[in-house]
C-alpha cells in the first residue's frame, strides 16, 4: 500500500521535512490524490521507541547535527552548538511539543498596524487575518483532538497544575486553566488513548495519547497509497531549470549516497534553522544569493518566543514531574496593553524538567551551594514557562556558518540578540510568575533563562510585498511559483501562542490551495 | 579535610582495615577509597592523588550533604583515562598553585569548603574547571541511583503512569 516513486517522476510533490508542516502538508496533499515524496533526515520512531528519560530520549530524538550560534543571547554562552531543542525524526519536533495549541489572537496578525512600528524592530502586518484562518483553525484543532475546542473537555490538573492555579486566582488572574492540549482528554472524543498523566510529554508521548504527525498524519497518509517517506535523507540542495522554475532535489539516502528527486513542486518544511539553511545552500549562478531571496530576506527576522521559566520551591511537596508537562495556563497577560511598558503579550504555561534536565537548565553553568540547595528541594518544586511575542530584527536570523556538516554542507549559524522589548516583556513575566508562586507561599523562586529554543520562527516570512518577505500568503515563495514554504518559518510574526496549531492550520490550508492550483495547471 | 597518605598501603589491607571517618578519600596505591571502604575507584593512568582532587572538586562544586561520596567518584572516574591525563595534571596542579599561594598545603589540604570554593572561583573560567562542571552534570545527576536521593520518580510508563498513583495528590494548598 504504501507508494514507492521513481527518481525521475517529475509529477510528484516534494516535502522536506515531516513534521507539524511537513507531515501535515504530505498528509493532506496525499488525501487529496496528490503524489508526494517526503523526505525526512531523521529516522523513524513510534511510542513503543520512545523513552522515559531525559538524556537518553534527548540522544534518540533531537537534533545533534552541527549547528553555531552567534550574539548575546545566553543560548550562545551556554549551549553554543545546540540553539536548538528540536526533533530530528518523522514527525519532526510533533513527537517533543508539549501539545499547546491555542489560536493567534486577532490583533496579532496584524503586529504593525497594532502595535505601530518599534524602534528596531521589523515588524510587518500578516497577509492573513483571523477571519481567514478560522475556518483552518477550525480543521487543525479537529485533526489534533484539542481540549475545550468542539466538544473535547479539558485534561484534569495535576499537581503542578493545582499549585499555578491558586497562585494564580490569588493574584485575580481570571484566564485560568488547563490549557487547549492536543492531547485525548476523554475515551469519548478521539480516536487515541486517553492521557495516563505519565509525564515524559517532551520524550514522546508512550501512549500516543499526544497528537504527534509519526503516527497520525504520516501513517494515514501512506495507507493512502500517494505518500511516500524516505527517512534519514537528507536534503542538500534544491535544484532549478534555466526558467527559474524548480526541477527536484539532491538528497544523501540513508547510505550517505546523493540522489536527485525529481518534482513538480517543492515544499520546504525543515524548520526555521534548515529551511532557510537549504535555500541559502542552494544558490546558483541565476540565483547567487540562495533560492527565493531576491528580497534578502532568507533567514532574517528569526523570532524565538520571549521565554524564560520560572521555578519555585514551597516547604511542602509539589512532584511537578508526575502528570501532562505543560496542561496548564494563565492567558490573561497575553494581552496588548503597553502601559506594561513592551508591546505584544505573553502566556504562562505550566511546565515541569526532571531531575536530570533540571540539573542544565535551571541555571545552565550555575554551580554551589546557591545552585545545589536549589535541586536538593526538588521533590517540593513547581515550575511554569513564558511564553511571548518577540520582536522580529533583521539582524537576527540564520546565516551560512564556516562550520560544515557531516555531508560537507555549510551549517547553519544562528544569530541573535535580544530586542528591548524582549527584556522588558521577559522580566514582567518573571515578576508576574514569580509572585503567583510567592501568593501560595514559595519560600524561593528562580528566574530561569531561555533553554535551547523549541519555538523557531521567521527565517522566510510572510509578506503581501514581495521586497518585504520571501513568500506570500500561501506559503508559496515571491520569486518561484513551484517552490513553497510549510513551517514556521513563514510566520510574519510570532505572536504570543505556542505555534504548532497556527503551523497545521496553515499547512492544511497550503495543501488545499497546492491542490487547487495543480487541477487548474498554474502550478 | 585531613589527607591520609596510605601509600604503599595494598588495596587489601587498606579495605581491610577501616578507617577514621572525616576525611573524603584515602588514597593508596592505584586507587583511593573511602575511609570506611564502602567504595573505591582504581586508577591506572592519573594519581591517585589527582582522583583524589577531582572528587573533592565534584563535591565544591555540587555539594550535596546527603548524596554519598560514591556518587562523586563515579561521577568523575572517566577522568582517568590517557586522553585526559594531561588535562587532568595541568589542571589539579594549577587549582594546586592557587591554593600554594593562599597558604594551603593544596586544594584538598584547605579544610573549609567556603576556603576551596574560593580557590575554585579563581579557576572558574579556565577549560579544566569548565570541563569538569559541565560532566558533573550529566554525570551526577543522571545517575538514576540518585534520584530517589532527591524524590525524583524518573520513568513511569511502565506504572501506568501517575493517573491512579498521584498526579493530582496536593493536600495542603
Amino acid at each position: 500500500m504504501v507508494a514507492k516513486f521513481d527518481l525521475n517522476d517529475d509529477s510528484v510533490v516534494v516535502i522536506i521535512g515531516t513534521g507539524a508542516g511537513g507531515g501535515v502538508l504530505a498528509n493532506e496533499l496525499a488525501q487529496k490524490g496528490v503524489k508526494v515524496v517526503a523526505l525526512e533526515a531523521g529516522g523513524r520512531y513510534l511510542p513503543e521507541d520512545y523513552i522515559n528519560d531525559e538524556w537518553e530520549s534527548f540522544g534518540q530524538l533531537a537534533w545533534l547535527d552541527a549547528r553555531t550560534t552567534s550574539g548575546s543571547w545566553r543560548v550562545h554562552k551556554d549551549f553554543a552548538t545546540l540553539p536548538a531543542w528540536i526533533v530530528k525524526a518523522v514527525g519532526g519536533t510533533t513527537t517533543h511539543w508539549a501539545g499547546a495549541s491555542i489560536r493567534f489572537q486577532e490583533h496579532e496578525w496584524k503586529a504593525l498596524t497594532t502595535y505601530g512600528a518599534v524602534e528596531g524592530a521589523n515588524l510587518l502586518d500578516w497577509p492573513i487575518d483571523a477571519a481567514e484562518m478560522a475556518p483552518w483553525y477550525e480543521k487543525a484543532e479537529d485533526k489534533l483532538g484539542v481540549t475545550r475546542t468542539g466538544n473535547r473537555p479539558g485534561l484534569p490538573g495535576n499537581n503542578n497544575y493545582l499549585v499555578f492555579e491558586k497562585g494564580a486566582k490569588a493574584l485575580g488572574y481570571k484566564e485560568v486553566h488547563t490549557g487547549r492540549m492536543a492531547i485525548q482528554s476523554s475515551d469519548a472524543t478521539g480516536n487515541r488513548i486517553s492521557c495516563q498523566q505519565t509525564g515524559f510529554c517532551f520524550q514522546g508521548c508512550k501512549w500516543g495519547a499526544k497528537w504527534s504527525a509519526a503516527y497520525t498524519d504520516i501513517p494515514e497518509g501512506e495507507a493512502t497509497g500517494n505518500l511516500e517517506v524516505r527517512e534519514r535523507s537528507h536534503v542538500a540542495r534544491i535544484l532549478h531549470n534555466e526558467a527559474g522554475k524548480v526541477t527536484g532535489v539532491e538528497y544523501f539516502d540513508k547510505d550517505g549516497n546523493l540522489q536527485m528527486q525529481k518534482a513538480r513542486i517543492v515544499c520546504v518544511a525543515g524548520n526555521s534553522f534548515e529551511s532557510p539553511r537549504l535555500l541559502l545552500n542552494s544558490a546558483s549562478s541565476m540565483f547567487p544569493d540562495g533560492l527565493a531571496n531576491s528580497s534578502g530576506m532568507v533567514g532574517k527576522n528569526y523570532m524565538r518566543h520571549t521565554t524564560g521559566s520560572v521555578y519555585a520551591i514551597f516547604d511542602k511537596p509539589v512532584r511537578m514531574w508526575r502528570g501532562t508537562t505543560m496542561a496548564g495556563i494563565v492567558q490573561d497577560e497575553a494581552r496588548h496593553d503597553p502601559s506594561r511598558g513592551f508591546v505584544g503579550g505573553y502566556e504562562l504555561e505550566t511546565l515541569s524538567l526532571g531531575l536530570p534536565f533540571m540539573a542544565a537548565f535551571l541555571n545552565p553553568g550555575g554551580w554551589g551551594r546557591g545552585f545545589t540547595t536549589a535541586l536538593d528541594h526538588y521533590e517540593n518544586m513547581a515550575g511554569m514557562w513564558i511564553v511571548g511575542e518577540d520582536m522580529p530584527q533583521l539582524t537576527n536570523g540564520v546565516t551560512l556558518s564556516d562550520v560544515k556538516d557531516q555531508y560537507g554542507l555549510p551549517v547553519a549559524n544562528v544569530n541573535f540578540d535580544d530586542h528591548p522589548n524582549d527584556i522588558a516583556m521577559r522580566n514582567h513575566a518573571y515578576k508576574q510568575g514569580m509572585a503567583i508562586y510567592e501568593a501560595v507561599g514559595a519560600t524561593r523562586a528562580f528566574p530561569t533563562p531561555p533553554y535551547p529554543s523549541t519555538h523557531n520562527l521567521g527565517t522566510n516570512r510572510m509578506s503581501e510585498k514581495a521586497k518585504d518577505g520571501v513568500v506570500n500568503k500561501w506559503g508559496q515563495t515571491h520569486d518561484i511559483a513551484n517552490l513553497f514554504v510549510s513551517d514556521g518559518s513563514q510566520f510574519t510574526t510570532g505572536a504570543a501562542e505556542n505555534p504548532t496549531l497556527t503551523i497545521v492550520a496553515l499547512a492544511i490550508r497550503q495543501a488545499d490551495h497546492i491542490a487547487r492550483e495543480m487541477s487548474a495547471g498554474n502550478i | 579535610m585531613t589527607k591520609h597518605d596510605l601509600r604503599g598501603l595494598t588495596r587489601r589491607q587498606l579495605l581491610s582495615r577501616g578507617l577514621s571517618a572525616g576525611t573524603i578519600a584515602v588514597v593508596g596505591t592505584g586507587f583511593i577509597a573511602a575511609p570506611d571502604a564502602a567504595w573505591a575507584v582504581e586508577v591506572t593512568t592519573i594519581t591517585p592523588e589527582q582522583m583524589a582532587t577531582l572528587l573533592q572538586m565534584a563535591r565544591d562544586i555540587y555539594p550535596h550533604d546527603q548524596v554519598a561520596d560514591r556518587f562523586y567518584a563515579v561521577a568523575v572516574k572517566g577522568y582517568d583515562s590517557a586522553e585526559q591525563k594531561d588535562f587532568v595534571a595541568e589542571g589539579v596542579a594549577a587549582l594546586d598553585a592557587a591554593a600554594k599561594a593562599a597558604g594551603f598545603d593544596s586544594y584538598v589540604a584547605a579544610g573549609w569548603e567556603e576556603d576551596r570554593v574560593k580557590l575554585l572561583q579563581s579557576i572558574e573560567t579556565t577549560p579544566f574547571f569548565q570541563t569538569i562542571r559541565a560532566g558533573l552534570v550529566t554525570g551526577l545527576y543522571n545517575q538514576k541511583e540518585v534520584w530517589p536521593i532527591f524524590g525524583y520518580q524518573g520513568e513511569s510508563f511502565s506504572q501506568g503512569g501517575y493517573i491512579e498513583r498521584g498526579f493530582n495528590d496536593i493536600d495542603w494548598l
